[in-house]
């Protein structure tokens, strides 16, 4: 994947670009989207949680399925810029940028959403003062934290050598953009000792957010197989929830990836040799999830012991079976089988490919976390032992306050990709062998 | 101890509050201050009473203000005694089933004491069948107060916890409604205060008490708390009292007694004698509610319209 591309030439093609028309109307329906939930989580927090339509049966609603969703996106930091880089996979190294960026935008917005499900989002500091360290919830929260923390720094810390070229080389750009560029750079001059520092930072960084990257979603995983409710008590659940997040975190790249091809035009970075791999890479990931979901399904449906029964027959052939076999055929079975074929795996199919996985695994979280609660042990009664229908359909302020979360994600991601080099310069130049001409 | 925000009510509990509060720490207080720094005298005297029933009389000067709002000194002593439990205790409840009839005065005199809203219920009566040719049963259903409680494990504040005393509580201003216990519990034994409470305003006035579990706080959990505040004063829990057919054996297993009100036994030889077991024991939970079979009923189970046996209905039953 030489691209033979002088420093200069590298910059000119890199560097941030303004937005156009369609840049702009994007950004503008994102904030309105964005302002929307916020105004919605304003309501909740005057009105308390019955402003969504969570019920004491149905305890966990569409926040904490989005929760999921947002720290499985969020892995696929660790897969493109630290899994596949130790492997020595240098055709992933103009994804790792784009890669980080994703997983700072969700992790940092499932930390959000998080608290926008609390009841008492004023005492979260309970968490700091009071937690005890049985409970999976700190787990979370010290591997959420973690996880931000070295994933900003997998993102800050290759840019700083691309905040010292967009510093002295970007010319035409308000002040305030210079003068955040320089001071973003931390005084960076790029010699030998500085490199080798940072190259050894990143890669004992590399090493270390493997583990925490598994941490965090199978301590997500935790909250539920760690309680006694059918459907979740299964010792599956950790690899299996890895395996999903790999598959949509590989998606949303590839995803992302090609709209900023289209938009900036990056056609020589991001090549239809790089698309084909990614959807090679999307595809295995994908297998590796179907795997997973037959031991998840396939062992207990076999069984169908009480307390698991009900809820399957729901998932299988019931209330929730149309969801369920969506998600699974049009959202892991359908993908496999088109991206098998060379044409299926063209920019343009594997985009929308790479969309239809996402929103399959969004629904997907849903039917992990909500039908469990329809079927509890003891059969839901109202008052006067009335047999009571277990009922969940999130309301308007439910969903705007989601839907504006998943708008400040994408939102984050936006402007990200606005103001940094969406691919690394420096990366690509040592990958070309021209760092030594700058000097 | 002059909070504008009081209405005249809790005006009248903080001074009765606030003047002991006021006391004690002008007590503490004055030692300090006068070996500390003396402070210059103002020349005027405030009048005290000391616990131990003396009139006191201090400058005016040294009187500091430890506590605004009596409410709150309360509400610390009230959590504080909350989770030291009664000494010496191992409260039980064995609930025989044979005796049900029914009537539902439990659940009625629990809303009514607790002041439960209609959209929720702290003790419920559920109709039970194990088995598709088996005799449908009615069962009352309290928190189970387990031993090894799922609840308090996965509480991620310490806001729910196991006293001595056998009894699982919650700590309404500690809870931080994260909900998990609730998806923790097997027995959907915990609700939730999704909204703004709508508590009477005798009980709204009141210090918050976590053995009352009131006045309810937004945002937060609570469940039925064997009445900690009756016991305390030796009197049964509210469903026990009122149970026209004496469902509800409440006692102490250290003791080994249970009684209904009318008749008391040994704990143990009712659990020999009438086969005691308790609810879905293969998860581990260790739940300190005993249930005695539904053999030898008072009246046999009766079908209504409203009432279908559950088995058909959900499939979600059976021990």
């Amino acid at each position: 994947m030489n691209i033979n591309r002088t420093l200069p030439e590298l910059t000119q093609d890199l560097q941030p670009r303004t937005f156009g028309l369609k840049g702009t109307i994007w950004t503008i329906g994102l904030c309105v989207v964005f302002l929307a939930g916020l105004v919605n989580y304003f309501f909740q927090l005057r009105d308390g949680l019955e402003i969504t339509a969570m019920t004491d049966y149905v305890s966990w609603g569409i926040y904490i399925s989005n929760f999921v969703f947002f720290v499985a996106v969020s892995l696929v930091g660790s897969l493109i810029s630290a899994i596949l880089k130790l492997s020595n996979a240098k055709w992933s190294i103009p994804l790792t940028r784009i890669a980080e960026i994703i997983a700072v935008a969700c992790i940092m917005f499932a930390g959000l959403i998080i608290i926008v499900d609390m009841g008492r989002p004023d005492r979260i500091y309970y968490l700091f003062v009071h937690g005890r360290l049985q409970s999976p919830i700190v787990w979370d929260v010290i591997v959420v934290t973690t996880y931000l923390a070295i994933s900003t720094l997998l993102l800050y810390i290759p840019l700083l050598p691309d905040f010292a070229i967009l510093r002295d080389k970007m010319t035409g750009i308000p002040k305030w953009q210079h003068k955040l560029y320089s001071m973003l750079s931390l005084g960076w001059v790029g010699n030998a000792k500085q490199m080798r520092i940072m190259h050894k930072s990143i890669m004992g960084l590399s090493v270390i957010i493997i583990p925490i990257a598994f941490g965090i979603h199978t301590v997500t995983s935790w909250l539920f197989s760690t309680t006694l409710r059918g459907g979740w008590n299964s010792t599956n659940i950790g690899p299996y929830f890895i395996a999903g997040a790999f598959m949509v975190g590989a998606a949303a790249v590839i995803a992302v990836m090609y709209v900023v091809r289209r938009s900036y035009k990056l056609e020589n970075y991001f090549t239809d040799d790089l698309f084909d791999k990614m959807a090679k890479l999307l595809v295995l990931l994908s297998l590796v999830y179907f795997y997973f979901n037959i031991n998840e399904y396939l062992t207990p449906a076999f069984k169908m012991m009480e307390g698991e029964r009900d809820l399957l027959e729901s998932l299988f052939m019931g209330e929730f079976a149309p969801m369920f076999w969506t998600t699974q055929i049009v959202g892991m079975i359908i993908p496999i089988i088109v991206l098998l074929f060379k044409k299926g795996r063209k920019p343009l199919p594997l985009f929308i490919i790479s969309l239809i996985v996402i929103v399959g695994a969004w629904f997907k979280r849903y039917l992990i976390v909500i039908p469990t609660l329809f079927y509890p042990y003891l059969p839901a009664i109202e008052q006067d032992g009335v047999p009571r229908t277990i009922e969940y359909a999130p309301t308007f302020a439910e969903w705007s306050i989601t839907f504006g979360s998943l708008a400040g994600a994408l939102l984050v991601i936006t402007i990200l990709l606005r103001y940094l080099p969406v691919v690394g310069i420096w990366e690509m130049a040592e990958y070309q062998g021209i760092v030594k001409e700058e000097e | 101890m002059e909070n504008p925000k009081n209405d005249k009510s809790s005006r009248r509990d903080a001074l009765k509050f606030g003047l002991a509060s006021t006391v004690m720490a002008a007590l503490t207080q004055v030692p300090t201050s006068l070996t500390a720094k003396p402070k210059e005298s103002s020349g005027e005297k405030v009048r005290l009473l000391t616990p131990d029933g003396h009139l006191v009389e201090v400058d005016a000067n040294d009187v500091v203000k430890v506590a605004w709002d009596a409410k709150e000194v309360a509400t610390d002593d009230n959590r504080k005694r909350a989770r030291e439990g009664i000494k010496g205790r191992k409260w039980v409840l064995v609930i025989d089933l044979a005796r049900c009839k029914h009537a539902l005065a439990c659940q009625s005199s629990c809303n009514k004491h607790h002041h439960i809203p209609g959209d929720r219920q702290w003790l419920n009566v559920y109709t039970m069948q194990d088995a598709e040719h088996t005799e449908p049963y009615w069962m009352p259903k309290t928190c189970f107060h387990c031993d090894k409680p799922a609840c308090v494990s996965v509480c991620p504040v310490d806001a729910t916890f196991k006293r001595d005393d056998g009894i699982v509580l919650i700590d309404n201003e500690r809870c931080i409604g994260c909900r998990f216990c609730m998806a923790a519990c097997p027995y959907s034994t915990r609700v939730f205060n999704w909204g703004e409470p709508n508590d009477p305003p005798e009980v709204k006035a009141q210090a918050y008490d976590p053995e009352k579990g009131l006045p309810r706080k937004k945002g937060t959990v609570e469940k039925c708390d064997f009445c900690p505040d009756m016991l305390r004063n030796g009197k049964l829990p509210h469903c026990a009292t009122a149970c026209p057919n004496g469902v509800f054996f409440f006692g102490d297993q250290n003791e080994d007694t249970v009684t209904n009100g009318a008749e008391t036994y040994r704990f143990s030889d009712m659990m020999k004698d009438k086969a005691g077991y308790r609810y879905l024991e293969d998860l581990g939970t260790e739940p300190r509610v005993y249930y005695l079979p539904a053999a030898d009923r008072l009246v046999p189970y009766k079908e209504s319209e409203n009432l279908p046996p559950l088995r058909k209905e959900s499939g979600s039953c059976g021990h």
